[in-house]
């Protein structure tokens, strides 16, 4: 059933959320921290162990593979969605520090990469397209 | 009879469903146009950049902060590029990621975040002073806002920044968010942007998640749950340093 493939993901998101939640707490922030990145981490390692147990059916997986790719639709939506006005109604400030952090943090990346070893790197390879 | 009334009110009422027409638009354009320049943009780095200058019409026309959503008629773009379906969306890219691939960025990935915090709460900091503002506190909450949109406001409450302040802060952090997400896929090659690990140090330091999603969305969309995993701990790590550490940091330089 596809729904078991939502249903799979949704149980992710929810322990994800709650995890998140929990430690937000226990540091003492307002919201969330990393609820998502903690629901992609359980989704990768329970859906792995499906697969090798040979627990998820196709139709199951395809639930959880709609959603992949309805992912760049809802990030277009997202950005629909922006408020764009505002940020460009900011003032001199919010545009110099605004186009300055990025230009400064692009930079940054090359730097932080160096120090994992080479050996670990791949690029990925051309294998499924959109 | 008035069809354009009976239409409209079909497309308030079944907001969610109907988005998916005016996406479904916006994407066909946005590969036709992909087409026209022999693929060499891609067709989402187009539909973004049309989506966020829909979102500027938007924005004016209506007067909201939530950009074309706030039109009536595209109402049901709020509720499909809200934050439910679209972090439901960004778990779900995970599907197909190794956890080897995860476990290989090791120490540079922690480290990426606390840099990625560091440094755009420091240009956020240094801006603010060059262009006149010298009281602690307004800097906090301006350079807060500069590392994550998110993060300005909490501070801003924290601390007792202006609101004035927590505005332009936000500003900024949207504005890196959008640009991040044109951004990227031009530059991609240059940062050695091709490689989960890689993906992953960017998500950190660039820390916005919708533009750290969306720019790498642009540039493949396979890189994107690497980026979007540590990018969610960012925002969580900005609140927790902005207004303690930072703060006293900015403190201690401004006297």
């Amino acid at each position: 059933m596809v729904i078991f493939g939502g249903m799979i993901l949704s149980i992710c998101m929810f322990l994800g959320l709650f995890v998140g939640d929990l430690l937000g707490k226990a540091i003492g922030v307002k919201g969330n921290v990393g609820g998502i990145g903690f629901a992609m981490l359980l989704l990768v390692v329970v859906v792995e162990y499906l697969l090798k147990n040979d627990m998820i059916s196709q139709k199951a997986q395809d639930g959880i593979y709609y959603w992949r790719y309805m992912y760049i639709p809802l990030v277009v939506a997202m950005a629909c969605r922006q408020n764009v006005v505002a940020a460009l109604k900011g003032g001199p400030v919010a545009i110099i520090s605004g186009v300055l952090v990025v230009i400064v943090l692009f930079l940054l990346v090359p730097l932080v990469t160096r120090l994992i070893p080479k050996s670990k790197m791949e690029s990925i390879d051309e294998e499924e397209a959109i | 009879m008035n069809f354009i009334d009976i239409a409209v009110g079909i497309f308030v009422k079944y907001g969610l469903v109907m988005s998916f027409i005016t996406i479904g638009a916006i994407m066909a354009v946005s590969i036709k146009l992909s087409e026209m320049t022999n693929k060499r943009i891609a067709g989402s780095a187009i539909a973004i950049t049309i989506g966020l200058v829909l979102a500027y019409f938007g924005g004016t026309y209506a007067g909201g902060s939530h950009g074309l959503a706030d039109i009536a008629f595209f109402s049901g773009i709020g509720v499909m590029g809200g934050k439910m379906l679209l972090n439901y969306g960004i778990v779900a890219t995970a599907m197909g990621v190794r956890f080897e691939e995860i476990k290989k960025v090791g120490f540079a990935g922690v480290l990426s975040l606390f840099v990625g915090v560091f440094a755009a709460y420091g240009v956020g900091a240094l801006v603010a002073y060059a262009l006149g503002y010298h009281d602690p506190v307004e800097v906090c909450t301006i350079a807060s806002g500069t590392t994550g949109f998110l993060i300005g406001p909490v501070v801003g409450e924290a601390l007792g920044g202006s609101s004035a302040a927590v505005t332009i802060g936000v500003a900024s952090g949207v504005l890196k968010a959008v640009i991040v997400m044109i951004v990227t896929p031009y530059v991609a090659k240059r940062i050695g942007l091709d490689n989960p690990q890689t993906a992953m140090v960017f998500g950190g330091i660039l820390g916005t998640t919708s533009g750290t999603v969306a720019g790498l969305a642009a540039t493949d969309v396979r890189l994107v749950p690497y980026g979007a995993m540590t990018a969610t701990f960012f925002s969580g790590l900005g609140v927790l340093l902005c207004p303690s550490v930072m703060f006293l940091l900015t403190k201690m330089i401004l006297g």
